[in-house]
Protein backbone atom coordinates (compact mmCIF):
# COMPACT_ATOMS: atom_id res chain seq x y z
CA UNK A 1 0.00 0.00 0.00
CA UNK A 2 1.21 3.36 -1.09
CA UNK A 3 1.15 6.44 0.90
CA UNK A 4 -1.35 7.57 -1.05
CA UNK A 5 -3.67 5.06 -0.71
CA UNK A 6 -3.25 5.02 2.92
CA UNK A 7 -4.48 8.62 2.71
CA UNK A 8 -7.41 8.13 0.29
CA UNK A 9 -8.21 5.74 2.60
CA UNK A 10 -8.21 7.62 5.74
CA UNK A 11 -10.29 10.26 4.04
CA UNK A 12 -13.54 8.25 3.86
CA UNK A 13 -15.95 9.40 6.60
CA UNK A 14 -16.49 5.85 8.01
CA UNK A 15 -12.63 6.26 8.90
CA UNK A 16 -13.11 9.27 11.03
CA UNK A 17 -15.98 7.53 13.02
CA UNK A 18 -13.71 4.77 13.57
CA UNK A 19 -10.81 6.76 14.64
CA UNK A 20 -13.27 8.62 17.03
CA UNK A 21 -14.82 5.00 18.35
CA UNK A 22 -11.09 3.60 18.96
CA UNK A 23 -10.65 7.03 21.50
CA UNK A 24 -13.59 5.78 23.20
CA UNK A 25 -12.15 1.91 23.00
CA UNK A 26 -14.67 1.10 20.84
CA UNK A 27 -13.79 -1.28 17.75
CA UNK A 28 -15.69 -1.50 14.56
CA UNK A 29 -15.70 -5.45 15.19
CA UNK A 30 -17.00 -4.81 19.02
CA UNK A 31 -19.79 -2.15 17.44
CA UNK A 32 -21.03 -4.97 14.35
CA UNK A 33 -21.19 -7.64 17.16
CA UNK A 34 -22.85 -4.86 20.05
CA UNK A 35 -25.56 -3.34 18.14
CA UNK A 36 -27.33 -6.17 16.95
CA UNK A 37 -26.76 -8.05 20.52
CA UNK A 38 -28.39 -4.97 22.39
CA UNK A 39 -31.12 -4.92 20.14
CA UNK A 40 -31.97 -8.13 20.49
CA UNK A 41 -30.99 -8.42 24.22
CA UNK A 42 -33.79 -5.28 24.96
CA UNK A 43 -36.05 -5.89 23.03
CA UNK A 44 -36.85 -9.73 22.57
CA UNK A 45 -35.25 -11.65 25.51
CA UNK A 46 -35.75 -9.02 28.00
CA UNK A 47 -39.34 -8.71 27.20
CA UNK A 48 -39.79 -12.86 27.95
CA UNK A 49 -38.45 -12.17 31.47
CA UNK A 50 -40.94 -9.36 31.81
CA UNK A 51 -43.66 -11.80 30.48
CA UNK A 52 -42.13 -14.23 33.27
CA UNK A 53 -42.34 -11.44 36.11
CA UNK A 54 -46.52 -10.68 34.91
CA UNK A 55 -47.34 -14.53 34.50
CA UNK A 56 -46.63 -14.68 38.26
CA UNK A 57 -47.80 -11.49 39.68
CA UNK A 58 -51.39 -10.90 40.77
CA UNK A 59 -54.36 -9.46 38.72
CA UNK A 60 -55.19 -5.47 40.48
CA UNK A 61 -57.56 -3.02 38.95
CA UNK A 62 -55.40 -0.31 37.98
CA UNK A 63 -53.02 0.79 35.30
CA UNK A 64 -51.26 -1.51 34.27
CA UNK A 65 -53.47 -4.08 35.90
CA UNK A 66 -50.80 -6.43 37.70
CA UNK A 67 -49.12 -5.82 40.91
CA UNK A 68 -45.72 -5.34 41.77
CA UNK A 69 -44.04 -8.11 42.06
CA UNK A 70 -41.20 -6.81 44.58
CA UNK A 71 -41.52 -4.26 46.59
CA UNK A 72 -39.75 -2.25 49.78
CA UNK A 73 -41.10 -1.52 53.00
CA UNK A 74 -40.64 1.51 54.54
CA UNK A 75 -38.18 -0.27 56.61
CA UNK A 76 -36.01 -0.81 53.73
CA UNK A 77 -37.01 -4.83 53.47
CA UNK A 78 -37.40 -6.24 50.10
CA UNK A 79 -40.40 -8.66 50.07
CA UNK A 80 -40.80 -10.39 46.65
CA UNK A 81 -44.18 -11.85 45.89
CA UNK A 82 -44.45 -14.56 43.44
CA UNK A 83 -47.99 -15.59 42.94
CA UNK A 84 -48.37 -19.27 41.40
CA UNK A 85 -52.09 -18.72 41.01
CA UNK A 86 -52.87 -17.71 37.80
CA UNK A 87 -50.72 -21.19 36.46
CA UNK A 88 -53.52 -22.89 39.09
CA UNK A 89 -56.20 -20.92 37.68
CA UNK A 90 -55.43 -22.39 33.93
CA UNK A 91 -54.88 -25.89 35.36
CA UNK A 92 -58.42 -25.36 37.37
CA UNK A 93 -60.01 -24.49 34.17
CA UNK A 94 -61.24 -26.81 31.68
CA UNK A 95 -61.64 -23.78 29.03
CA UNK A 96 -57.31 -23.32 28.67
CA UNK A 97 -56.72 -27.39 28.61
CA UNK A 98 -58.97 -27.55 25.78
CA UNK A 99 -58.03 -24.73 24.53
CA UNK A 100 -54.54 -26.02 24.23
CA UNK A 101 -55.17 -29.12 23.50
CA UNK A 102 -57.68 -27.98 20.40
CA UNK A 103 -54.96 -25.50 19.03
CA UNK A 104 -52.72 -29.06 18.95
CA UNK A 105 -55.20 -31.22 16.98
CA UNK A 106 -56.39 -28.25 14.51
CA UNK A 107 -52.69 -27.23 13.74
CA UNK A 108 -51.51 -31.55 14.06
CA UNK A 109 -54.26 -32.16 11.35
CA UNK A 110 -53.88 -29.45 9.15
CA UNK A 111 -49.91 -30.36 9.05
CA UNK A 112 -50.76 -33.59 7.96
CA UNK A 113 -53.18 -31.84 5.48
CA UNK A 114 -50.74 -29.69 3.94
CA UNK A 115 -47.87 -32.40 3.94
CA UNK A 116 -50.50 -34.43 1.47
CA UNK A 117 -50.76 -31.55 -0.72
CA UNK A 118 -47.15 -30.33 -0.74
CA UNK A 119 -45.33 -33.12 -1.44
CA UNK A 120 -46.55 -34.04 -5.14
CA UNK A 121 -46.18 -30.13 -5.83
CA UNK A 122 -42.47 -30.02 -4.47
CA UNK A 123 -41.70 -33.56 -6.30
CA UNK A 124 -43.44 -32.51 -9.28
CA UNK A 125 -41.63 -28.68 -9.42
CA UNK A 126 -37.94 -30.24 -8.64
CA UNK A 127 -38.16 -32.66 -11.64
CA UNK A 128 -39.68 -29.83 -13.60
CA UNK A 129 -37.10 -28.42 -15.67
CA UNK A 130 -35.21 -25.48 -15.65
CA UNK A 131 -37.78 -22.47 -17.22
CA UNK A 132 -41.10 -24.59 -15.79
CA UNK A 133 -39.16 -24.96 -12.35
CA UNK A 134 -38.65 -21.31 -11.83
CA UNK A 135 -42.31 -20.41 -13.38
CA UNK A 136 -43.79 -22.55 -10.49
CA UNK A 137 -41.51 -22.07 -8.06
CA UNK A 138 -42.83 -18.03 -8.76
CA UNK A 139 -46.24 -19.07 -8.77
CA UNK A 140 -45.45 -20.46 -5.33
CA UNK A 141 -44.29 -17.83 -3.47
CA UNK A 142 -46.05 -15.16 -4.71
CA UNK A 143 -49.21 -15.57 -2.20
CA UNK A 144 -46.39 -15.95 0.52
CA UNK A 145 -46.02 -11.80 -0.64
CA UNK A 146 -49.32 -10.79 -1.11
CA UNK A 147 -50.93 -10.15 2.57
CA UNK A 148 -52.00 -12.57 4.58
CA UNK A 149 -55.17 -10.89 6.10
CA UNK A 150 -56.51 -10.65 2.95
CA UNK A 151 -55.90 -14.22 1.37
CA UNK A 152 -58.12 -15.58 4.88
CA UNK A 153 -60.51 -12.33 3.78
CA UNK A 154 -60.54 -14.22 0.34
CA UNK A 155 -62.11 -17.59 2.02
CA UNK A 156 -65.11 -15.35 3.39
CA UNK A 157 -66.38 -14.73 0.15
CA UNK A 158 -65.81 -18.41 -1.03
CA UNK A 159 -66.95 -20.15 2.08
CA UNK A 160 -69.76 -18.08 3.22
CA UNK A 161 -73.50 -18.94 2.29
CA UNK A 162 -73.96 -17.56 -0.95
CA UNK A 163 -70.55 -17.19 -1.72
CA UNK A 164 -68.52 -18.67 -4.77
CA UNK A 165 -68.75 -22.45 -3.72
CA UNK A 166 -72.26 -22.39 -2.46
CA UNK A 167 -73.56 -20.50 -5.20
CA UNK A 168 -71.77 -22.22 -7.57
CA UNK A 169 -73.04 -25.67 -6.01
CA UNK A 170 -76.66 -24.74 -6.51
CA UNK A 171 -76.32 -23.38 -9.75
CA UNK A 172 -75.02 -27.09 -11.04
CA UNK A 173 -78.07 -28.30 -9.21
CA UNK A 174 -75.70 -30.56 -6.42
CA UNK A 175 -76.77 -28.86 -3.68
CA UNK A 176 -80.22 -27.07 -2.80
CA UNK A 177 -79.67 -25.42 0.37
CA UNK A 178 -76.63 -23.95 1.19
CA UNK A 179 -73.55 -25.35 2.84
CA UNK A 180 -72.43 -24.04 6.12
CA UNK A 181 -69.44 -23.92 5.88
CA UNK A 182 -67.89 -20.51 7.01
CA UNK A 183 -67.55 -20.51 11.20
CA UNK A 184 -66.84 -23.70 11.02
CA UNK A 185 -63.49 -25.64 12.25
CA UNK A 186 -63.70 -26.83 8.42
CA UNK A 187 -63.05 -23.31 7.98
CA UNK A 188 -60.57 -23.24 10.27
CA UNK A 189 -58.47 -26.39 8.62
CA UNK A 190 -58.66 -24.58 4.67
CA UNK A 191 -57.64 -21.46 6.15
CA UNK A 192 -54.26 -22.63 7.95
CA UNK A 193 -53.43 -25.12 5.24
CA UNK A 194 -54.08 -22.39 2.49
CA UNK A 195 -51.66 -19.80 4.37
CA UNK A 196 -48.88 -21.80 5.35
CA UNK A 197 -49.10 -24.24 2.22
CA UNK A 198 -45.66 -22.41 0.43
CA UNK A 199 -44.02 -22.93 3.97
CA UNK A 200 -44.37 -26.44 3.23
CA UNK A 201 -44.00 -26.74 0.01
CA UNK A 202 -40.14 -24.89 -0.11
CA UNK A 203 -38.48 -26.94 2.19
CA UNK A 204 -39.50 -30.16 0.41
CA UNK A 205 -38.95 -28.73 -2.68
CA UNK A 206 -34.85 -27.36 -1.29
CA UNK A 207 -34.84 -31.23 0.14
CA UNK A 208 -35.92 -32.97 -3.08
CA UNK A 209 -34.08 -31.19 -5.55
CA UNK A 210 -31.18 -32.41 -4.12
CA UNK A 211 -31.96 -36.04 -4.71
CA UNK A 212 -30.16 -37.64 -7.25
CA UNK A 213 -31.45 -39.30 -10.41
CA UNK A 214 -28.73 -41.88 -9.94
CA UNK A 215 -30.43 -43.38 -7.10
CA UNK A 216 -33.77 -43.53 -8.46
CA UNK A 217 -32.58 -45.14 -11.49
CA UNK A 218 -30.14 -47.53 -9.84
CA UNK A 219 -33.19 -48.58 -7.69
CA UNK A 220 -35.27 -48.69 -11.02
CA UNK A 221 -32.39 -51.14 -12.68
CA UNK A 222 -32.78 -53.49 -9.98
CA UNK A 223 -36.21 -53.99 -10.81
CA UNK A 224 -38.02 -52.09 -7.91
CA UNK A 225 -41.41 -50.85 -8.93
CA UNK A 226 -41.80 -46.48 -8.90
CA UNK A 227 -43.77 -47.26 -5.69
CA UNK A 228 -41.57 -48.94 -3.77
CA UNK A 229 -38.64 -46.35 -4.82
CA UNK A 230 -40.52 -43.88 -3.59
CA UNK A 231 -40.83 -45.29 0.14
CA UNK A 232 -37.42 -46.73 0.40
CA UNK A 233 -35.54 -44.34 -1.56
CA UNK A 234 -37.39 -40.75 -1.81
CA UNK A 235 -39.35 -40.55 1.42
CA UNK A 236 -36.21 -41.12 4.16
CA UNK A 237 -34.60 -38.86 1.86
CA UNK A 238 -36.66 -36.28 1.87
CA UNK A 239 -37.23 -36.34 5.94
CA UNK A 240 -35.55 -33.50 6.95
CA UNK A 241 -37.58 -31.46 4.32
CA UNK A 242 -40.83 -33.45 5.85
CA UNK A 243 -39.76 -32.48 9.78
CA UNK A 244 -38.77 -28.46 8.43
CA UNK A 245 -41.61 -27.99 6.49
CA UNK A 246 -44.55 -29.50 9.28
CA UNK A 247 -42.43 -27.23 11.80
CA UNK A 248 -42.95 -24.47 9.78
CA UNK A 249 -46.58 -25.03 9.26
CA UNK A 250 -47.68 -26.56 13.02
CA UNK A 251 -45.43 -23.81 15.42
CA UNK A 252 -47.33 -20.50 13.87
CA UNK A 253 -50.67 -22.32 13.29
CA UNK A 254 -50.97 -23.43 17.22
CA UNK A 255 -50.77 -20.13 18.31
CA UNK A 256 -52.98 -18.18 15.19
CA UNK A 257 -55.00 -15.76 16.03
CA UNK A 258 -56.57 -14.49 12.88
CA UNK A 259 -57.57 -17.78 10.82
CA UNK A 260 -59.94 -18.63 13.65
CA UNK A 261 -61.27 -15.92 14.49
CA UNK A 262 -61.94 -14.55 10.83
CA UNK A 263 -63.07 -18.13 9.36
CA UNK A 264 -63.95 -20.11 12.80
CA UNK A 265 -67.19 -20.11 14.50
CA UNK A 266 -67.79 -18.92 18.19
CA UNK A 267 -66.93 -23.15 19.48
CA UNK A 268 -63.36 -22.77 17.85
CA UNK A 269 -61.24 -23.22 20.60
CA UNK A 270 -57.37 -21.74 19.81
CA UNK A 271 -55.26 -21.10 21.95
CA UNK A 272 -54.15 -17.69 20.38
CA UNK A 273 -57.59 -16.58 20.15
CA UNK A 274 -58.05 -17.06 24.47
CA UNK A 275 -55.22 -15.06 24.78
CA UNK A 276 -56.07 -12.46 22.65
CA UNK A 277 -59.51 -12.58 24.53
CA UNK A 278 -57.92 -12.67 28.15
CA UNK A 279 -55.66 -9.71 27.02
CA UNK A 280 -58.00 -7.40 25.08
CA UNK A 281 -61.62 -8.20 26.58
CA UNK A 282 -60.90 -9.52 30.07
CA UNK A 283 -57.52 -7.04 30.37
CA UNK A 284 -56.04 -9.78 32.33
CA UNK A 285 -51.98 -9.24 31.84
CA UNK A 286 -51.02 -11.62 34.50
CA UNK A 287 -53.48 -14.65 33.23
CA UNK A 288 -52.51 -13.19 29.39
CA UNK A 289 -49.14 -13.81 29.95
CA UNK A 290 -49.06 -16.77 31.93
CA UNK A 291 -51.16 -18.60 29.05
CA UNK A 292 -47.85 -16.75 26.79
CA UNK A 293 -45.85 -19.18 28.73
CA UNK A 294 -47.36 -22.17 28.89
CA UNK A 295 -47.64 -21.87 25.51
CA UNK A 296 -44.01 -21.55 25.06
CA UNK A 297 -43.58 -24.45 26.89
CA UNK A 298 -45.92 -26.46 24.42
CA UNK A 299 -43.88 -25.19 21.38
CA UNK A 300 -40.39 -26.06 22.94
CA UNK A 301 -40.21 -29.66 21.54
CA UNK A 302 -40.94 -28.73 18.27
CA UNK A 303 -39.03 -26.09 17.95
CA UNK A 304 -36.21 -28.36 18.47
CA UNK A 305 -36.85 -30.43 16.48
CA UNK A 306 -36.89 -28.15 13.76
CA UNK A 307 -33.48 -26.76 14.49
CA UNK A 308 -32.19 -30.57 14.69
CA UNK A 309 -33.99 -31.13 11.14
CA UNK A 310 -32.58 -27.94 9.28
CA UNK A 311 -28.90 -28.78 10.90
CA UNK A 312 -29.48 -32.16 9.16
CA UNK A 313 -30.47 -30.93 5.82
CA UNK A 314 -27.04 -28.14 6.19
CA UNK A 315 -24.64 -30.99 7.06
CA UNK A 316 -25.96 -32.81 3.59
CA UNK A 317 -25.14 -29.55 1.37
CA UNK A 318 -22.18 -29.51 2.47
CA UNK B 1 -38.51 -42.04 -12.42
CA UNK B 2 -40.98 -41.36 -14.93
CA UNK B 3 -43.13 -38.24 -13.77
CA UNK B 4 -46.88 -39.66 -13.58
CA UNK B 5 -49.97 -37.99 -14.66
CA UNK B 6 -50.85 -38.28 -11.07
CA UNK B 7 -48.44 -36.17 -10.11
CA UNK B 8 -49.33 -33.33 -12.29
CA UNK B 9 -52.64 -33.48 -11.57
CA UNK B 10 -52.29 -33.01 -7.92
CA UNK B 11 -49.82 -30.12 -9.30
CA UNK B 12 -52.61 -28.17 -11.19
CA UNK B 13 -55.41 -29.11 -8.42
CA UNK B 14 -52.72 -27.39 -5.40
CA UNK B 15 -52.24 -24.15 -7.59
CA UNK B 16 -55.98 -24.20 -8.28
CA UNK B 17 -56.32 -24.23 -4.23
CA UNK B 18 -53.44 -21.65 -4.22
CA UNK B 19 -54.92 -19.07 -6.64
CA UNK B 20 -58.83 -19.48 -6.81
CA UNK B 21 -59.79 -17.90 -3.83
CA UNK B 22 -57.59 -14.67 -5.00
CA UNK B 23 -58.70 -15.04 -8.60
CA UNK B 24 -62.71 -14.95 -7.93
CA UNK B 25 -61.31 -11.94 -4.96
CA UNK B 26 -59.94 -9.72 -8.10
CA UNK B 27 -62.70 -10.79 -10.03
CA UNK B 28 -65.80 -9.67 -7.77
CA UNK B 29 -63.71 -6.33 -7.03
CA UNK B 30 -65.51 -5.39 -10.62
CA UNK B 31 -68.77 -6.68 -9.83
CA UNK B 32 -71.29 -3.40 -9.12
CA UNK B 33 -73.30 -5.34 -6.75
CA UNK B 34 -73.27 -4.49 -2.80
CA UNK B 35 -73.36 -8.37 -2.04
CA UNK B 36 -70.05 -9.06 -3.00
CA UNK B 37 -70.27 -12.69 -4.56
CA UNK B 38 -73.77 -11.98 -6.56
CA UNK B 39 -72.83 -10.80 -10.00
CA UNK B 40 -74.63 -8.05 -11.54
CA UNK B 41 -72.19 -6.13 -13.59
CA UNK B 42 -68.97 -4.89 -14.41
CA UNK B 43 -68.30 -1.55 -12.34
CA UNK B 44 -64.98 0.20 -11.22
CA UNK B 45 -67.27 1.83 -8.33
CA UNK B 46 -65.80 0.37 -5.74
CA UNK B 47 -61.95 1.93 -6.83
CA UNK B 48 -63.71 5.40 -7.05
CA UNK B 49 -65.07 4.85 -2.98
CA UNK B 50 -61.85 3.39 -1.74
CA UNK B 51 -60.35 6.96 -2.82
CA UNK B 52 -63.09 9.03 -0.88
CA UNK B 53 -62.31 6.87 2.13
CA UNK B 54 -60.08 9.24 4.55
CA UNK B 55 -59.75 6.59 7.25
CA UNK B 56 -58.26 3.99 5.29
CA UNK B 57 -56.19 6.18 3.04
CA UNK B 58 -54.37 7.17 6.41
CA UNK B 59 -53.87 3.92 7.87
CA UNK B 60 -52.56 3.24 4.75
CA UNK B 61 -50.02 5.73 4.48
CA UNK B 62 -48.87 5.23 8.26
CA UNK B 63 -48.32 1.60 7.33
CA UNK B 64 -46.54 2.47 4.72
CA UNK B 65 -44.16 4.61 6.59
CA UNK B 66 -44.11 2.16 9.65
CA UNK B 67 -42.81 -0.54 6.71
CA UNK B 68 -40.11 1.70 4.92
CA UNK B 69 -38.80 2.94 8.38
CA UNK B 70 -38.65 -0.60 10.30
CA UNK B 71 -37.15 -2.40 7.30
CA UNK B 72 -34.58 -0.46 6.86
CA UNK B 73 -33.49 -0.71 10.42
CA UNK B 74 -34.33 -4.11 10.23
CA UNK B 75 -31.82 -4.17 7.43
CA UNK B 76 -28.94 -2.15 8.70
CA UNK B 77 -29.18 -4.78 12.01
CA UNK B 78 -29.87 -7.54 10.71
CA UNK B 79 -26.92 -7.25 8.26
CA UNK B 80 -24.15 -6.55 11.36
CA UNK B 81 -25.39 -9.59 12.61
CA UNK B 82 -25.07 -11.73 9.89
CA UNK B 83 -21.52 -10.39 9.66
CA UNK B 84 -21.18 -11.11 13.01
CA UNK B 85 -22.18 -14.91 12.91
CA UNK B 86 -20.75 -15.27 9.82
CA UNK B 87 -17.63 -13.70 9.28
CA UNK B 88 -16.48 -13.61 12.99
CA UNK B 89 -15.06 -16.87 14.33
CA UNK B 90 -15.45 -16.56 18.06
CA UNK B 91 -17.04 -13.86 20.21
CA UNK B 92 -18.86 -13.97 23.69
CA UNK B 93 -22.32 -14.46 23.25
CA UNK B 94 -22.47 -15.97 19.67
CA UNK B 95 -24.70 -19.05 20.69
CA UNK B 96 -27.22 -16.70 22.42
CA UNK B 97 -27.21 -14.77 19.47
CA UNK B 98 -27.88 -17.38 17.23
CA UNK B 99 -30.83 -18.55 19.38
CA UNK B 100 -32.10 -14.74 19.68
CA UNK B 101 -32.01 -13.79 16.05
CA UNK B 102 -34.05 -17.10 14.69
CA UNK B 103 -36.38 -17.60 17.11
CA UNK B 104 -38.71 -14.85 16.20
CA UNK B 105 -39.35 -16.32 12.99
CA UNK B 106 -40.82 -19.06 14.99
CA UNK B 107 -42.87 -17.71 17.58
CA UNK B 108 -46.26 -16.74 17.45
CA UNK B 109 -46.94 -13.53 16.92
CA UNK B 110 -49.50 -13.05 19.90
CA UNK B 111 -46.38 -14.06 22.29
CA UNK B 112 -44.16 -11.57 20.20
CA UNK B 113 -46.76 -8.35 20.28
CA UNK B 114 -47.43 -9.25 24.26
CA UNK B 115 -44.17 -9.64 25.61
CA UNK B 116 -43.08 -6.54 23.49
CA UNK B 117 -45.88 -4.62 25.31
CA UNK B 118 -45.38 -5.72 28.24
CA UNK B 119 -41.88 -4.39 28.03
CA UNK B 120 -42.88 -0.81 26.55
CA UNK B 121 -45.41 -0.25 29.42
CA UNK B 122 -42.80 -1.63 32.36
CA UNK B 123 -39.92 0.38 30.42
CA UNK B 124 -42.18 3.44 30.62
CA UNK B 125 -42.57 2.91 34.47
CA UNK B 126 -39.11 2.68 35.09
CA UNK B 127 -37.26 5.32 32.78
CA UNK B 128 -40.76 7.03 31.47
CA UNK B 129 -39.56 6.12 27.76
CA UNK B 130 -41.32 5.08 25.64
CA UNK B 131 -44.19 7.58 26.67
CA UNK B 132 -47.03 5.89 25.49
CA UNK B 133 -47.63 3.83 22.39
CA UNK B 134 -48.04 4.67 18.56
CA UNK B 135 -46.00 4.74 15.22
CA UNK B 136 -43.06 4.56 17.49
CA UNK B 137 -43.40 1.23 19.51
CA UNK B 138 -44.71 -0.46 16.18
CA UNK B 139 -41.28 0.40 14.82
CA UNK B 140 -39.45 -1.24 17.30
CA UNK B 141 -41.17 -4.22 17.62
CA UNK B 142 -41.69 -4.89 13.15
CA UNK B 143 -37.69 -4.35 13.68
CA UNK B 144 -37.27 -6.97 15.74
CA UNK B 145 -38.70 -9.50 13.41
CA UNK B 146 -37.83 -8.08 10.66
CA UNK B 147 -34.42 -8.63 11.03
CA UNK B 148 -34.98 -11.69 11.48
CA UNK B 149 -35.99 -12.57 7.97
CA UNK B 150 -33.32 -10.00 6.79
CA UNK B 151 -30.41 -12.53 8.41
CA UNK B 152 -31.74 -15.90 7.14
CA UNK B 153 -31.59 -14.23 3.57
CA UNK B 154 -27.78 -12.13 4.53
CA UNK B 155 -26.65 -15.08 6.58
CA UNK B 156 -26.95 -17.55 3.67
CA UNK B 157 -25.47 -14.90 0.85
CA UNK B 158 -22.69 -13.83 2.81
CA UNK B 159 -21.48 -17.77 3.28
CA UNK B 160 -21.88 -18.59 -0.39
CA UNK B 161 -19.65 -16.00 -1.20
CA UNK B 162 -16.01 -16.61 -2.21
CA UNK B 163 -13.61 -15.47 0.90
CA UNK B 164 -10.92 -14.71 -1.06
CA UNK B 165 -12.15 -11.98 -2.68
CA UNK B 166 -12.63 -10.01 0.72
CA UNK B 167 -9.13 -11.73 1.87
CA UNK B 168 -7.55 -10.61 -1.55
CA UNK B 169 -8.69 -6.73 -0.45
CA UNK B 170 -7.27 -7.36 3.00
CA UNK B 171 -3.67 -8.45 1.66
CA UNK B 172 -3.92 -5.11 -0.20
CA UNK B 173 -3.97 -3.37 2.58
CA UNK B 174 -7.94 -2.23 2.95
CA UNK B 175 -9.25 -1.96 6.67
CA UNK B 176 -11.93 -4.37 7.45
CA UNK B 177 -14.46 -1.75 7.30
CA UNK B 178 -12.90 -0.62 3.71
CA UNK B 179 -13.23 -4.20 2.58
CA UNK B 180 -16.87 -4.25 3.62
CA UNK B 181 -18.01 -1.73 2.15
CA UNK B 182 -16.18 -1.59 -0.95
CA UNK B 183 -16.18 -5.39 -1.69
CA UNK B 184 -18.77 -6.95 0.48
CA UNK B 185 -21.72 -4.61 0.42
CA UNK B 186 -22.08 -4.23 -3.48
CA UNK B 187 -21.63 -8.74 -3.88
CA UNK B 188 -24.46 -8.98 -1.62
CA UNK B 189 -26.73 -6.18 -2.32
CA UNK B 190 -29.49 -8.24 -3.94
CA UNK B 191 -29.44 -10.41 -1.26
CA UNK B 192 -29.96 -6.75 0.60
CA UNK B 193 -32.61 -5.78 -1.07
CA UNK B 194 -34.78 -8.89 -0.78
CA UNK B 195 -33.89 -9.01 2.51
CA UNK B 196 -35.47 -5.67 3.13
CA UNK B 197 -38.43 -5.85 0.73
CA UNK B 198 -39.27 -9.00 2.73
CA UNK B 199 -39.02 -6.88 5.97
CA UNK B 200 -41.28 -4.15 4.57
CA UNK B 201 -44.02 -6.82 2.93
CA UNK B 202 -43.90 -7.85 6.17
CA UNK B 203 -44.62 -5.09 8.39
CA UNK B 204 -46.97 -3.61 6.05
CA UNK B 205 -49.27 -7.18 6.76
CA UNK B 206 -48.85 -7.13 10.69
CA UNK B 207 -51.92 -7.21 12.14
CA UNK B 208 -51.58 -9.19 15.87
CA UNK B 209 -48.38 -7.51 17.01
CA UNK B 210 -49.40 -4.02 16.17
CA UNK B 211 -52.83 -4.47 17.63
CA UNK B 212 -50.55 -5.48 20.87
CA UNK B 213 -48.08 -2.62 20.57
CA UNK B 214 -49.71 0.25 19.27
CA UNK B 215 -51.69 2.75 21.02
CA UNK B 216 -55.06 4.32 20.35
CA UNK B 217 -55.54 6.84 17.09
CA UNK B 218 -53.21 5.44 15.76
CA UNK B 219 -54.40 2.15 13.40
CA UNK B 220 -52.54 0.99 10.61
CA UNK B 221 -54.02 -0.57 7.59
CA UNK B 222 -54.19 -4.14 8.73
CA UNK B 223 -55.89 -2.94 11.90
CA UNK B 224 -58.77 -0.98 9.76
CA UNK B 225 -59.00 -4.12 7.39
CA UNK B 226 -59.30 -6.23 10.32
CA UNK B 227 -62.30 -4.32 12.16
CA UNK B 228 -64.07 -4.11 8.59
CA UNK B 229 -63.98 -7.75 7.59
CA UNK B 230 -64.44 -8.96 11.09
CA UNK B 231 -68.20 -7.79 9.85
CA UNK B 232 -68.29 -9.97 6.61
CA UNK B 233 -66.87 -9.34 3.27
CA UNK B 234 -67.42 -5.87 1.34
CA UNK B 235 -66.84 -4.29 -1.84
CA UNK B 236 -64.25 -2.07 -1.07
CA UNK B 237 -61.90 -4.11 0.60
CA UNK B 238 -61.62 -6.39 -2.50
CA UNK B 239 -61.17 -3.50 -4.91
CA UNK B 240 -58.46 -2.41 -1.84
CA UNK B 241 -56.80 -5.90 -2.22
CA UNK B 242 -56.80 -6.09 -5.55
CA UNK B 243 -54.81 -2.92 -5.58
CA UNK B 244 -52.55 -4.59 -3.74
CA UNK B 245 -52.08 -7.92 -5.21
CA UNK B 246 -51.97 -6.60 -8.55
CA UNK B 247 -48.65 -3.73 -7.05
CA UNK B 248 -47.09 -6.97 -5.01
CA UNK B 249 -47.67 -9.28 -8.54
CA UNK B 250 -45.73 -7.27 -10.83
CA UNK B 251 -43.09 -6.02 -8.16
CA UNK B 252 -42.69 -10.03 -7.56
CA UNK B 253 -42.03 -10.84 -11.30
CA UNK B 254 -40.27 -7.58 -11.76
CA UNK B 255 -37.66 -8.95 -9.21
CA UNK B 256 -37.49 -12.12 -10.39
CA UNK B 257 -36.91 -11.24 -14.34
CA UNK B 258 -34.25 -8.59 -12.92
CA UNK B 259 -32.61 -11.58 -10.75
CA UNK B 260 -32.04 -13.97 -13.44
CA UNK B 261 -30.72 -11.08 -15.78
CA UNK B 262 -28.23 -10.17 -13.54
CA UNK B 263 -27.29 -14.22 -13.08
CA UNK B 264 -27.33 -14.99 -16.31
CA UNK B 265 -23.71 -13.54 -17.12
CA UNK B 266 -21.91 -15.58 -13.94
CA UNK B 267 -23.82 -18.98 -15.27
Amino acid sequence: MTFMDALAADNRPWAFVRRMLAKVGLSGRGLVIAAPMLWLLIFFLIPFLVVTKIALSELVIASPPYAPMITWTAAGELIVKLNFGNFQFLLGDPLYLNAYLSSIKIAGISTVVALLIAYPMAYFIARANGRTRNLLLMLVVLPFWTSFLLRVYAWIGFLKGNGVINNFLMSVGIIHDPLVMLQTDFAVYIGIVYTYLPFMILPLYANLVKLEDDLLEASADLGARPFTTFLTITLPLSLPGIIAGSMLVFIPAVGEFVIPSLLGGPNTLMIGRVLWDEFFSNRDWPVASSVAIVMLLVLVIPIMFMRNAQERMEERNQ
Amino acid sequence: MKRSPILRIATILGFIFLYAPIVSLVFFSFNENKLVTVWSGFSFKWYGELLQNDQLIRAAWLSLQIAAISATLALVLGTLASVALVRFRRFRGKTLMVGMISAPLVMPDVIIGLSLLLLFVSMEQLIGWPAGRGMMTVIIAHSTFGMAYVAVVVQSRLSDLDISLEEAAQDLGATPARVFFDITLPIISPALVSGWLLSFTLSLDDLVIASFVNGPGSSTLPMVIFSKIRLGVSPDVNALASIIIGIVAIGVIGAMALSRKSEKPSG
